[in-house]
């Protein structure tokens, strides 16, 4: 972002940006408490799902207005999904900055064409296990602690989840069915009950073989591009996510990146609009991904040829018209841990994906009560 | 006022004021926080705040989650923590012997992994306890055991845990055992030898018996360590490992407090810790008293 700033300080030069740097994994705990302090930044870039806790906080500003006058940040550029998560009741709180999703990362050496069903999806990784003839050969891998694996089959199937006002929804018919689903891709033995953090190198066994596709974000394709020899890098490839049967494809998958907020505190609020602007221009935008590598929220700058002639990016453009925003509460990442966790129990035998589910309920209710509450009042 | 008053009051009024200020106000902060359901509702309006009085406690009663966390911690530090005593005490045993050479390395060698970085540690211990190309299982293997998902098996995750907990730590304890077994006089074990006892019988009635007040302090410090375990489960499980085989109290108190910020929650977690700990620590005590 700073390789930005001389030009914008050229067409503003009455405006001077700081821009300091935390890393990501510190930056939630770390605003969390500059809030408290009194200190949080005038702009800051923030995950989108730490939108409606800070939301929640009031700290940071609705911007319904100040895009409502804008000439340069309309709502159609953006991805309808990704746009999503930025609104919590009604009321926009950021800018997609950058987008992520998730997709199917494949081998091309043993997958020919990927699944576009459910049902096809279960049928090629029957067909890898089955060619492979080792009992201990897993086609996917599906880490038991990653919430969203289970999550994206439960909304492609149109499970709502928890609503805003804080109930919990697990008892629906539609998320039972897509836990059944989870579940039995491990029953099958198609993928391994383990965690990620068994794994020594995922790169490297993806590589070896060892299984034959994963649902991962954009920044796999570059631990991709960067660990994986050269003689590999043709073996590989992304597809959008297989719909349930009966349903369009490609099925759903998550609205993920970062957005630009402003602080509800700051004393130069109409400075940082004209920074967010600044930065949410397309030629801004495209710079932006040829620097870092992420994936620009502006639809124009996908028409940029490293995107556009990308092979390996080319599933994440479709995939990005069909994301669904998450349930926007404070909570949703305590709820999906829940949801894995249950998940954990389920594939070792201890209930079934319906009795799951009722437990799920039961969790999340009382997880949420002090937000029914508050809403209450 | 006396002037030996006076004095004594200005002389403890520093000491007193950081206590007052850094231990007193925090401690009591947090009894009232434990009395409350402060979370992240209340940072942003705090009057979201409810008085709920030992509904933490209650609700904690009623998580499962507290209790398998309660069962792990006292698991890890009911196996792991004698298992650290022993293995320091043989450390320093073999340390103190008169035919041992190369004193000073083997102590560095001991005491190593206490101050070696926990984090790159992890790394190394996750490499051996692989379960296909891990160091550990390819011993195993070579005795013909099959094959332990050491890290992803919910019955031997804190086995693992164990191990490298001990590994960890052990190095501490024995540094002090062969600090105390240098204080034991010489001429009592020449004594016992006159009056005929053996090495094991010298090792009983005079090395121990002497060793007691160390026992108690590594005892104690060991608990306290084993009982407040977060960085060897967080480093090598950071999850709380599968099924939450590994989840320890105060692991769960930094998800409920730092991940949730479920501040009142995690207060209560704190106080049940305390709880522990001084009950584990005048146990000994007793136990001490009693011999």
């Amino acid at each position: 972002m700073v390789a930005f700033l001389p030009q914008f300080h050229r067409e503003n030069p009455d405006i001077r940006v700081d821009v300091q740097q935390i890393p990501w994994t510190a930056a939630h705990e770390k605003l969390l408490t500059a809030h408290v302090g009194d200190s949080f930044p005038d702009v800051t870039q923030i995950g989108n799902t730490w939108i409606p806790e800070l939301a929640a906080l009031r700290a940071i500003e609705p911007l319904n207005a100040r895009v409502a006058a804008s000439k340069v940040i309309r709502e159609r550029d953006y991805f309808p999904g990704i746009w999503e998560t930025n609104v919590v009741r009604e009321e926009l709180y950021g800018i997609p900055w950058y987008v992520d999703t998730r997709v199917l990362f494949y081998r091309t050496d043993a997958i020919k064409t990927p699944p576009r069903t459910w049902s096809e999806w279960i049928a090629t990784l029957e067909r890898l296990k089955r060619q492979s003839r080792d009992p201990h050969f897993y086609p996917l891998f599906m880490p038991t602690n990653e919430w969203p694996q289970p999550v994206i089959l439960a909304v492609q199937r149109g499970a709502e989840l928890v609503t805003f006002e804080g109930e919990a929804r697990f008892e629906d018919p539609r998320f039972v069915d897509a836990f059944s689903f989870y579940l039995d891709i491990y029953r099958r033995g198609l993928a391994q009950v383990m965690s990620n953090s068994q794994v020594a190198n995922l790169y490297q066994q993806f590589g070896a073989g060892e299984f034959a596709m994963f649902i991962s974000g954009p920044w796999d394709i570059g631990n991709l591009r960067d660990r994986l020899p050269p003689e590999q890098q043709d073996k590989w490839s992304t597809a959008p996510l297989p719909a349930p049967d009966g349903t369009p494809y490609p099925g759903a998958s998550l609205s993920g990146g970062s957005s630009l907020v402003i602080s509800s505190r700051s004393k130069k609020q109409d400075a940082c609009w004209k920074l967010i602007e600044f930065l949410s221009r397309p030629e801004i935008q495209m710079r932006f991904y040829e620097e870092s590598g992420d994936l620009p929220a502006h639809r124009a700058a996908w028409a940029s040829p490293r995107l556009a002639n990308d092979q390996q990016i080319a599933a994440f453009r479709i995939q990005l018209d069909h994301t669904v925003a998450l349930p926007r509460i404070p909570e949703w990442e305590n709820v999906a841990t829940s949801i894995f966790e249950s998940g954990q129990l389920a594939t070792r035998g201890r209930y079934n994906a319906r009795e799951g589910a009722l437990e799920l309920d039961k969790k999340v209710n009382a997880m949420l009560e002090k937000r029914r509450w508050v809403l209450a009042r | 006022m006396k002037p030996e008053t006076r004095a004594a009051i200005v002389l403890l009024l520093p000491a007193m004021t950081l206590i007052v200020v850094f231990y007193l106000v925090p401690v009591t902060g947090a009894v009232v926080l434990s009395a409350t359901d402060f979370d992240i509702y209340s940072i942003g309006d705090a009057s979201a705040t409810r008085l709920i009085g030992v509904g933490n406690y209650q609700d904690l009663l009623r998580n499962s989650l507290f209790w398998r966390a309660l069962t792990n911690t006292l698991y890890y530090s009911l196996i792991g923590g004698p298992l650290t005593i022993l293995t320091a005490l043989g450390a320093a045993l073999l340390l103190n012997s008169k035919l041992a050479r190369f004193k000073p390395l083997f102590r560095t060698i001991y005491f190593a992994p206490v101050v070696t970085t926990i984090v790159a540690v992890a790394v190394v211990f996750r490499f051996l306890y692989h379960s296909r190309v891990g160091l550990l299982n390819q011993i195993l293997g070579l005795a013909g055991i099959a094959p332990i998902d050491w890290l992803g098996d919910p019955r031997w995750a804190m086995p693992a845990l164990i191990l490298f907990g001990i590994w960890k730590n052990f190095g501490y304890a024995a540094v002090i055992f062969v600090a105390g077994l240098q204080n034991v006089p010489e001429e009592l074990y020449e004594a016992a030898r006159i009056d005929g006892a053996g090495p094991i019988r010298q090792f009983r009635h005079v090395t121990l018996p002497e060793l007691g007040p160390t026992f108690v302090f590594v005892g104690v410090i060991t608990a306290i360590g084993f009982l407040q375990a977060f960085a060897e489960p967080y480093v090598l499980t950071p999850e709380g490992g599968p099924l939450n085989s590994t989840l320890t109290i105060v692991m769960l108190m930094y998800r409920e407090g730092f991940r949730w910020w479920n501040m009142g929650y995690a207060a209560a977690v704190a106080f049940v810790l305390f709880a522990l700990v001084l009950l584990g620590t005048l146990a000994q005590r007793l136990l001490r008293r009693v011999r």
